[in-house]
């Protein structure tokens, strides 16, 4: 016997480790730990399977089962019958009106459609002028365009049809995107900064010297300013900026009765214009309409009231009595009266204070309220960001010798906001939303159109169909926000708490 | 029909009818198109197809203004308006002529310093049950509860019917027609009212329509027409007169087929060629040209004609044409003469 083997057994190497028992790993642990722990829970969990089980089956088979190809409700159902279905959605509606519901009534770019894709037709018409030029026909333009719209499909009249709002969202999401993600180069702010003028020219067309004259005004004017600022101080370049900004776009010699000279906007533009023609047909704001007008003014009204909500809670946290009067004042009043009073006074009574004669654009007047009434709100939640700074950030900021709008910039804002976050996003999906109460001045929003929708004959009493895909768009957006929003909580997350 | 109490924007309306300008023809004609306000979305009346072109029997008329003044039917401005900013609308001058089923009343027509210029369709206040409940007249709803839009001449006409007769019912208030429609068919409610145009487009899209009956009492006057603002007669007599014209085109039996062949030579009646213009200067004496009737009537075709195309028994609403007959039917069109 050797001494090794007087020793009965010697492990080498370590056990590897051993699956858990059955039962005490995987689905079916977790399965035993969150859903059948005790006789209680058991109980719970098969009545709620139960209860989702019959929602479930409740809805599936009506959605899934719908028909998706008809000319009108009633043919909706004879398929239906026809399959021997008891319930079934009519998504037909949707793939017949999709473009409506997303769209409104904009108008498609019939030129470039009918030369792309009705070539034959549109030369046996006469050609492009003779179809769309200034002396041809409306009642024969219209049904030329409507046999071609039946001719060509949904897809192609969306990419090539409305490739103007197309193209402005999608440059939307460029120029949203260095502002959402910090990640991307810096250089492509300054695309951001360019495409409010570049979107409302795509969608509202015109001359291309407009907006850009609107935009080389207020550069002119900032860089006047600047070029002052250098030579006599702050305020002295501040008024020379607001002055260039009076002669360019306002008359100051109106009050006494001289027109024709200012403002210097439209001679610019006329130059401009005569020097080079160059434009894209016009569209008045009234042909606006679906989920597209949601998304303009939505966007319009979270991006200009999120700057002027947080000028308002500093205002409201001055010391200066007189700015601090105005703004609670503002606040307190927008914020009082509920906004579909606000969007009434818009689109009616706003054109009684006006002078006569002048007309002012409904789309305008909807977002300049609903902005006001955005920022509102947005002062309320970043005066809480504020007042949960402690004290302590307040006096640090003074006893570096910041003046006020560096200590805001530096130290109080940027964690005033972080704190904000929640409740600026909560403010933005709240008004996204409040875009469909637009309905009610007129305006044709998903909601308005799906009740034009209904009052054809072919579609009257569909209303699940409609409501489902509004809902379905509207999530989509709000969902992305609210994710956007737990993103950038998550990343900013480097206090003391 | 529908009447809102939105107080506020009617004493503003009243005060903005002083501004309104005597020259809506002339703003039109530079402008180019006619701005017509319409409703969002009534079956039959107004609605868009899958173009957007919009369709029905009060868009109709607004084509057959702008073919009288602007010689073109495509040449419209449709503004879709509520019935709560249809009137501010057409007083602040947002739109040259409001064709949105507004019910004639007086105080519509004095207080809110507007004028309506005619009937283009006869309504009333009526009730849809259903079969299976046995009922025959209105009379026998004793306890009914009643699917009722809220803020609209329906209601107050409900109450008004329900004392006369001295029966009792339950209300159930709606915002829209649509949640009537679904309230109704939920069984929510025994009874659904709103004008008897409305009930029978909302039948018609049921799909057991035949389980439904409209019960044959019309409880109120709904006179439905045009709207101008006061203060421009010109404008008045224009849209007054196109209506006229497809009332009496029909009554004379021209069609948008036969136009053209009646207007090509004096005919044997001389009220058929005033009307299209071989005789006489009528035309002039409102500003239009000597065959705007002709046109209106080409374009857009007779009173009857865009009444079948629209409304009548062959399409979905299918309502017959009961109060809407000319009266040499029995109905109530009747057409001054063109004199």
């Amino acid at each position: 016997m050797t001494n090794q083997s007087s020793v009965a057994f010697v492990r080498r190497d370590i056990i590897p480790p051993a699956p858990p028992p059955p039962g005490q790993a995987g689905v079916l642990k977790w399965m035993r730990e969150n859903l059948f722990s005790s006789v209680t829970n058991t109980l719970l969990t098969i009545l709620s399977i139960y209860f989702i089980w019959s929602i479930l089956a409740a809805i599936m088979p009506w959605t899934l089962n719908g028909v998706w190809v008809a000319g009108s409700l009633t043919e909706c159902r004879e398929i239906r019958d026809a399959r021997g279905l008891e319930s079934a959605a009519c998504w037909a509606v949707i793939n017949e009106r999709w473009l409506q519901l997303l769209f409104g009534f904009y108008p498609t770019d019939d030129r470039l459609l009918s030369s792309l894709f009705y070539a034959e037709p549109l030369a046996a018409a006469g050609g492009l002028e003779a179809v769309f030029g200034a002396g041809s026909n409306a009642t024969a333009r219209i049904e030329f365009v409507n046999a071609m719209k039946a001719d060509l499909s949904n897809l192609t009249i969306f990419f090539f049809g409305y490739w103007r709002p197309l193209l402005a969202v999608a440059l939307l999401v460029v120029a949203v995107a260095p502002i959402l993600y910090a990640s991307l180069p810096r250089r492509l702010l300054l695309f951001s900064l360019a495409y409010p003028f570049i979107g409302v020219f795509l969608f509202w067309g015109g001359s291309f010297w407009g907006p850009m004259t609107v935009a080389l005004g207020l550069v002119a004017a900032l860089y006047l300013g600047r070029v002052v600022a250098g030579g006599y101080g702050l305020l002295g370049g501040g008024l020379a900026a607001v002055l260039a900004f009076i002669l360019f776009f306002l008359n100051p010699l109106g009050v006494v009765g001289h027109t024709g000279l200012f403002p210097l906007f439209p001679h610019v533009k006329g130059v401009l214009d005569s020097v080079m023609p160059l434009g894209l047909p016009a569209i008045p704001s009234d042909q606006f309409g679906g989920f597209m007008l949601a998304i303009i003014i939505g966007t319009a009204g979270i991006v200009l009231s999120l700057p002027i909500g947080i000028l308002l809670a500093l205002g409201r946290q001055s010391t200066m009595p007189f700015i601090r009067w105005v703004c609670v004042t503002f606040i307190e009043v927008i914020r009082g009266v509920p906004l579909i009073v606000w969007l009434f006074v818009a689109s009616t009574l706003l054109k009684y204070f006006l002078p006569p004669g002048s007309s002012f654009d409904a789309l305008l007047r909807v977002i300049i309220l609903v902005t006001l009434f955005a920022s509102a709100y947005i002062a309320e939640v970043v005066r809480g960001g504020l007042a949960a700074l402690p004290k302590g950030q307040y006096e640090a900021a003074d006893s570096l010798g910041l003046d006020y709008w560096k200590s805001m910039q530096l130290i109080v804002l940027p964690q005033a906001l972080k704190i904000s976050i929640p409740g600026i996003v909560n403010t933005f999906i709240g008004l996204f939303k409040d875009t469909t109460l637009v309905v009610f001045v007129g305006l044709r929003d998903p909601l308005g159109l799906t009740n034009a929708i209904r009052a054809t004959g072919e579609w009257n009493g569909i209303y699940w169909e409609l409501y489902i895909f509004v809902a379905l768009l509207f999530f989509t957006f709000c969902f992305f926000m609210s994710r956007y929003s737990m993103y950038l909580e998550r990343k900013l997350q480097t206090d003391r708490r | 029909m529908k009447k809102s109490i939105f107080l506020g924007t009617l004493a503003v309306a009243g005060l903005a009818a002083g501004l309104a300008s005597a020259q809506t023809m002339a703003d039109v004609q530079a402008r180019g198109t006619l701005k017509c306000g319409s409703n969002e979305g009534l079956a039959g009346f107004a609605a868009p197809d899958a173009n957007g072109n919009m369709q029905g029997f009060d868009v109709s008329l607004c084509r057959a203004i702008a073919v009288a003044v602007l010689g073109d039917a495509q040449a419209v401005e449709f503004v879709p308006l509520t019935s709560q900013t249809r009137f501010t609308a057409l007083a602040a001058g947002e739109v040259d002529v409001l064709v949105r089923n507004s019910t004639w009343t007086f105080s519509r027509d004095t207080d809110l310093k507007l004028d309506f210029v005619g009937v283009n369709y006869y309504d009333g206040q009526g009730f849809m049950v259903r079969k299976d409940l046995g009922v025959s007249s209105a009379r026998e709803l004793d306890g009914a509860t009643v699917c009722i839009q809220t803020g609209t001449t329906t209601e107050l006409n409900l109450a008004d019917f329900f004392r006369v007769n001295g029966i009792s019912y339950e209300p159930v208030p709606v915002a829209t027609n649509a949640e009537g429609q679904q309230q109704y068919l939920a069984g929510a409610c025994d009874v659904y009212t709103t004008d008897v145009s409305g009930l029978a487009a909302t039948r018609a899209t049921f799909e057991n329509a035949g389980d439904h009956v409209i019960l044959p009492e019309i409880v109120s006057k709904e006179p439905l027409g045009p709207v101008v603002r006061h203060g421009d007669n010109a404008w008045g007599d224009i849209v007054r007169w196109t209506l006229n014209a497809m009332i009496a085109a029909e009554e004379y039996g021209v069609t948008s087929a036969n136009v053209a062949e009646m207007a090509a030579a004096p005919t044997m009646n001389p009220e058929i060629n005033r009307l299209l213009g071989t005789e006489g200067e009528l035309g002039a004496m409102i500003g239009l040209s000597k065959d705007w009737a002709v046109q209106v009537i080409s374009a857009v075709g007779n009173y009857g004609e865009v009444f079948e195309a629209h409304i009548g028994e062959n399409t979905p609403v299918g309502l017959a044409r009961g109060l809407n007959a000319q009266w040499t039917n029995g109905g109530l069109l009747y057409s001054p003469p063109f004199r």
